[in-house]
């Protein structure tokens, strides 16, 4: 049963390097949403001494919710809007892959500065709860769609579903609770932002959103440009 | 070099054109047709071997010795491999690192053959293995280098031995199945089947292996086919020894055992091969990166065990 849970762990991680490096949108929604699925599967073998129904409801909304309804909205976001086809990221998805690879080394030689006070079911789980962390944080740093950023930002909430695993016992399942009611509003709140965003803007790109520009496609002064309209009042000239 | 590993390498040297036939074959039935012979690529090499070849004048002794090369370097290699739980018939520390650069030797004569006919497609074919194999070397050390890590030891002979059986059943499963995919993933590529390259395409500008020999004919091209099959030959026994780390008792058993696994190897490449179409350029280059990662995660979670 051990071997299980270590390669349950090994498969979530495996996901997460498949979501940082994957070229298409639809391949990172799925292995973010199956990562999440992993971990529900997780929660229960972490808690398979004290099973009970409170346990697997918990287990099986985690399931439902990281596998089924964050891709659904996601999904259904993304047949919504318009644009956000063919934006380069900042940085290719094989450069993404082997960084998320180092940031994998990274978070095995962390983890083994840093022992956990109880034991845990195995020895994995902290590498993984960081490596998992920080392929979330990468691919919300890489990519300039919102959809993709929101994915990172799933993945860093399953980094931090895992690490609350391997504090099984001493970590309440309200908390559980809690962090996956976080994760869902978020979602939603950020799915219909990216509609919002694309049905003003006609684009996702996070990139072009970074000035102010007023509703006649101005920039107001003083923030704009040397070459303004001169100001209501004067005359030209 | 015992007597039993020398049976072994000379049934080796005679088997490894079948193993082609099998993946043909299976390529054949997914496709719903009936297909070769099993023995086709036998009687490709005796038809290619009572032919006169042919030398374009801009060659030089260069591309004479490319095939020839080739399959030294192939059959050497394949000495090195362990077979059926017998030893190696050449074995000492670390023989890893010879049979990655005899490999290299073999790849190396095979491209400057190719540059050497002074033809736009033969140089293109060259370029494109250099850079595959350039990112499918360190998937191959990653990977077995985990291997070596959990096995505790860097020779092919005992590495791939008992005591990977403890491997498998221990704490740093998950790295060597891990292992296990990467070698696979550099299976492909190394020997050019399909998601890398097509063996059976027509069309030079997607061809990466099959545009390096087109020049060879006669008996030069059966020494391509058979240092290829031989070559198919060795990395699938690398991975039945690692999947397969068991002794059954006797050494009969241990054979067929082995033979068995190698036909399943052939038969899933043929179902890979069936299933899927070649990647493009760009996603080569990133499936082998991705199989070096695997290596990386590999040699990760089997450090972690220490």
């Amino acid at each position: 049963m051990d071997r299980l849970v270590d390669f349950l762990l090994m498969l979530v991680v495996l996901l997460g390097l498949g979501a940082l490096g994957s070229t298409r949108v639809a391949d990172r929604i799925r292995m973010a949403a199956a990562q999440g699925a992993v971990l529900g599967v997780l929660l229960l073998l972490v808690h398979r001494d004290d099973i009970s129904v409170h346990l697997v409801v918990l287990a099986a909304l985690s399931i439902g919710i990281k596998g089924l309804g964050i891709p659904w909205l996601l999904f259904r976001g993304r047949e919504a809007i318009k644009g956000g086809g063919t934006v380069k990221p900042y940085m290719g998805s094989t450069l993404a892959l082997v960084l998320g690879a180092v940031a994998l080394g990274v978070a095995f030689a962390l983890a083994s500065l840093l022992p956990l006070p109880i034991p845990s079911l195995s020895r994995l789980i902290v590498p993984v709860s960081l490596s998992t962390v920080f392929s979330g944080m990468l691919l919300l740093v890489i990519r300039r769609t919102a959809i993709s950023q929101v994915l990172g930002y799933v993945l860093l909430e399953n980094g931090i579903f895992t690490f609350s695993l391997a504090l099984a016992g001493a970590v309440p399942t309200l908390v559980e609770m809690g962090i996956l009611l976080d994760l869902f509003a978020a979602v939603f709140v950020m799915g219909i932002t990216i509609y919002q965003i694309d049905r003003e803007f006609d684009h996702i790109d996070a990139s072009r959103l970074r000035e102010l520009h007023d509703i006649n496609g101005h920039t107001p002064w003083p923030l704009g440009s040397r070459e303004r309209h001169a100001a209501p009042g004067r005359r030209p000239g | 070099m015992s007597v039993e590993s020398i049976i072994l390498q000379m049934g080796a040297f005679v088997l490894a054109p079948f193993l082609l036939g099998i993946i043909n074959r299976t390529k054949a039935i997914v496709g719903g047709r009936t297909g070769q012979p099993f023995l086709q690529a036998y009687f490709d090499l005796w038809k290619l071997l009572q032919k006169g070849a042919v030398y374009s004048v801009t060659t030089t002794w260069i591309f004479r010795a490319g095939p020839i090369v080739g399959l030294a370097a192939a059959a050497a290699a394949l000495l090195l491999v362990p077979m059926a739980h017998a030893n190696a018939a050449i074995s000492f520390g670390a023989d890893l690192v010879l049979l990655a650069g005899i490999l290299g030797l073999m790849r190396f004569f095979t491209m400057i053959a190719a540059l050497d006919t002074g033809s736009a497609f033969e140089g293109m074919g060259a370029s494109r293995e250099a850079i595959l194999a350039s990112m499918a070397e360190p998937a191959f050390f990653l990977a077995l280098a985990a291997i070596a890590l959990v096995s505790g030891s860097f020779s092919l002979t005992t590495m791939l031995g008992g005591l990977l059986a403890e491997g498998w059943t221990g704490a740093a499963a998950p790295a060597l199945v891990l292992a296990v995919a990467a070698i696979f993933l550099v299976m492909l590529a190394e020997n050019a089947r399909i998601p890398i390259d097509d063996p059976n395409t027509h069309l030079e500008l997607t061809m990466i292996h099959e545009v390096m020999v087109l020049d060879h004919s006669g008996p030069d091209l059966a020494y391509i086919l058979y240092g290829s099959a031989i070559k198919l030959w060795l990395f699938a026994a690398l991975l039945v020894a690692v999947v397969i780390p068991f002794h059954t008792g006797s050494t009969l058993a241990d054979v067929g055992v082995f033979l068995g696994g190698m036909a399943v190897v052939a038969v899933v490449i043929g179902l890979v091969e069936s299933s899927m179409a070649r990647l493009r350029m760009f996603q080569t280059s990133h499936l082998l990166i991705s199989a070096s990662v695997l290596g990386a995660l590999a040699v990760a979670l089997a450090l972690g065990v220490e």
